[in-house]
């Protein structure tokens, strides 16, 4: 009885250090459209986007500033899948990341997954 | 100065894990509805643009507002040294706590967003009154475990005093600010007064004190004990002084209304034309929660069952006037425009309906559940049960 | 010789549509002749945005206004009055004592001491600088003390999933909201859809413009006529004014 339990718990040692090889490990299955250069470095936008956005967020609703380099829909415009046109579901590129971290944003519950226009027609000259 | 001993309640295990089923029960209803809404949206519920705060609102501020009041039993044993309340203090601070808890849960899973409780626990505007309230609970739960700490544990006992003023002055504090939350409130006719702050203090002495008849009526029943008839009396007359400010202050609020030419159309609503709501407020908060516990209270030979009797009808006086006052007030049309009529696709000008679905009233008895819950449990882990000292009481008289 | 004839008529087409542009009807200008803010800057309290109605110019039965917003912001058709958010509305009044009838849009007021603001226990509901009282969603839980808050019904609670935003306008589930004053077209130098709406139709009741500048065409009439804000005795310095009630 003994002996079993630690052969079963070796197995799983084995099995789990067999696991954390390089090249057996899932990783998140990235479509960037676009190549090319993000508006940061990509270990500085992988580590901090979160941080961005969110000073971003404050910056425009309270102050109004609506700059490119930081903004949600920007980083939508480049990012969304060429196939589903979105950000989230099968294969978008935040949604293939945040499932491998099983980290939930709360973005999509308000913000637009997919590109779309600018509406300020009829605007000053 | 005699000491009062407790003693813990009775065994009898299969009736307590009934109570805990049935208790529980409760709280999977409640937390199956929490679930719904939060997946569907309000839209589910009965409350819409115009009703936004409904029946789960009526639950939990009633057990906020009853919870502050419940410690009033300990504050008058340890701010005004009488000794038979100083033997149920311990059993107050727990009532306290379990029913704010109660109050709290429902008042968070009836948010939009109760996923963001971290957002409202970190961000504060402190010109709002509602998070100076969120302040004021959260020490309420410290300040209160403090003192039944200082209460129970026998060396600390010499800090029961100091820690009861505390929890006395923060609890008027706490009811002063829970009315101010519909004081502060310009808009609306049925809001927007000094007094509502004053007389959420006696609703809560009131509801608090009725709340705690029925438990400690409850825990001498399940013990086979019976409350001294002397100790009946006391207490039962100090509910009566209650429930009567709490006519008074009615009362004064809504003669003075009359006066007010501007708002004796919702007091003609309230009064006469509201159908569901002045039911609620004549049958039920009046009558209910007033004038029918005052005569059995008074009546000759008032018996424990009549007293539970009549603090149990104070309960239901409370939610019927918790419901008259907060969905009350938000059916009476918003006068946006004084002396014209108004109509629009946003239900202007008409008095709105509200029909709540069952989940509302499902997660407002889960908050009575919770507090229900965690006083079975502490009664059964703890020492709660007053035993009175006869001789210290002889002294009194 | 018709060379010189064509370009001057080119130049006078031109400069009749520009000025035709700038100036509908003598005095009312709906756009203004001012650079956009540019979008690197923050909103300062130089600029106070606010809007003029003239009730006597609305009518009864007409909605461009409600529909313009609701297609600008995504609102979708109000097929469940109760719970669809209503940003803008028309109300239709009837003086009790005299029997006058009037129709207006009622919305935001956007209050200079806006009680949603004073009770939000995040600090969620805020007022910008230049006026415009805005949700931060992000930082809303939903508890709709606002809603009870507001002498206006200005705030709408978001009762369902939505997933067809306006990327310019996101909103979503638990939230509370209402008119923006379209703040992303503001921002960016343009007008609310409402007044656009309305202009174009041809009705032109409802103006728009910064407050704060004594030569926009909004500060000048409030200036020649009388104008009210509604219920003006709670004095909360509307930056919505209404003529002709």
């Amino acid at each position: 009885m003994k002996a079993i339990a630690i052969a079963v718990l070796w197995g799983l040692t084995f099995a789990v250090a067999y696991a954390a090889e390089p090249g057996r490990t899932p990783l998140p299955a990235i479509e960037i459209a676009k190549p090319g250069q993000c508006v940061e470095p990509k270990d500085v936008i992988r580590r901090d986007h979160m941080k961005f956005l969110r000073h971003q967020r404050d910056l425009t609703m309270h102050e109004g500033i609506r700059t490119k380099k930081h903004s949600l829909n920007e980083c939508i415009s480049c990012h969304a899948s060429p196939k589903t046109g979105s950000v989230i579901g099968e294969g978008g590129f935040c949604q293939s990341c945040h499932d491998y971290a099983a980290v939930k944003p709360d973005c999509w519950d308000c913000h637009q997954p997919k590109p779309g226009q600018k509406s300020v027609a009829g605007a000053r000259p | 100065m005699a000491s009062a001993s407790y003693v813990e309640t009775q065994s009898r295990p299969a009736a307590f894990w009934g109570l805990l089923a049935a208790g529980g029960l409760f709280m999977l209803a409640a937390f199956a509805a929490f679930l719904h809404f939060e997946h569907s949206g309000h839209a589910v519920t009965g409350m819409d643009n115009q009703i936004v705060w409904g029946i789960p609102h009526v639950f939990a501020v009633f057990l906020i507002v009853a919870a502050s009041g419940v410690l009033n039993v300990a504050s008058i044993g340890s701010v005004f040294g009488k000794p038979i309340y100083k033997a149920r203090a311990p059993l107050s601070g727990l009532l306290a706590l379990a029913m704010m808890a109660g109050g709290l849960a429902v008042l968070a899973a009836d948010l939009g967003r109760p996923d963001r409780l971290i957002v409202a626990m970190t961000h504060f505007n402190f010109k709002s009154i509602f998070a100076l309230n969120m302040m004021f609970y959260s020490g309420f739960f410290a300040i209160v475990a403090a003192y039944l700490v200082t209460m129970m544990d026998r060396s600390l006992n010499g800090y029961s005093k100091i820690v009861g003023f505390l929890a006395f002055f923060w609890r008027l504090a706490l009811t002063t600010a829970t009315g101010s939350i519909f004081g502060f409130l310009i808009a609306r006719t049925a809001y927007g007064s000094a007094l509502m702050a004053p007389m959420f203090i006696i609703y809560s002495f009131a509801y608090g004190l009725a709340a705690f008849l029925i438990v400690q009526g409850s825990m001498y029943a399940w013990n086979g004990l019976t409350l001294d008839a002397r100790i009946l009396a006391r207490m039962k007359n100090l509910l009566a002084v209650f429930v009567g400010a709490a006519l008074y202050f009615t009362a004064v609020m809504h003669l003075t209304s009359l006066y007010f030419a501007k708002q004796t159309d919702y007091e003609r609503f309230l009064l006469l034309d509201g159908g569901t709501y002045t039911a609620a407020f004549w049958l039920g908060q009046v009558v209910v929660g007033g004038i029918l516990p005052l005569a059995l209270i008074f009546a000759p030979g008032a018996t424990q069952t009549r007293v539970i009797a009549a603090s149990v009808l104070v309960v239901l006086g409370g939610l019927a006037q918790m419901f008259v006052t907060i969905v009350g007030g938000q059916a009476f049309p918003l006068e946006i425009f004084p002396g014209y009529a108004v109509s629009s696709t946003f239900q202007d000008g008409i008095v709105n309906s509200y029909s709540p679905v069952l989940g509302e009233f499902a997660l407002g008895f889960g908050g009575i559940a919770l507090a229900f819950l965690i006083t079975v449990v502490a009664v059964r882990v703890l020492r709660f049960l007053p035993q009175d000292d006869f001789a210290a009481l002889k002294a009194e008289d | 010789m018709s060379e010189r004839n064509d370009d001057r008529r080119k130049f006078l087409a031109a400069a009749a549509a520009g000025a035709g542009f700038v100036a509908i009807a003598p005095g009312i200008r709906l756009v203004e002749i001012a650079a956009a803010k540019p979008d690197s800057e923050p909103v300062t309290a130089k600029v106070r945005w606010g809007m003029l109605i003239d009730t006597t110019r609305c009518q009864s039965g007409c909605t461009e206004c409600i529909s313009a917003c609701n297609k600008e912001n995504h609102l979708g058709e109000t097929t469940r009055p109760r719970t669809d958010a209503q940003w803008i509305r028309k109300i239709d009044l009837k003086e009790l004592k005299t029997g006058r009838v009037l129709s207006l849009p009622m919305m935001c007021q956007h209050c200079a001491n806006p009680p949603c603001v004073d009770v939000c226990p995040t600090g969620a509901s805020f007022k910008r600088a230049d006026g415009i009282v805005l949700v931060d969603r992000h930082i809303c839980i939903g508890c709709r003390y606002c809603m009870m808050a507001c002498p206006y019904k200005a705030r709408s609670f978001v009762h369902e999933p939505h997933t067809d935003q306006n990327p310019e306008v996101p909103r979503g589930q638990g939230c509370v909201e209402g008119c923006t004053l379209c703040v992303h077209r503001v921002d960016r130098g343009g007008t609310p859809a409402c007044v656009e709406a309305c202009a174009a139709a041809g009705h032109n009741a409802m103006l728009f413009g910064d407050l704060n500048d004594p030569e926009s065409a909004i500060a000048k009439r409030v200036r020649e006529v009388k104008t009210t804000q509604v219920r003006a005795d709670l004095k909360l310095d509307l930056g919505v004014r209404y003529e002709g009630i």
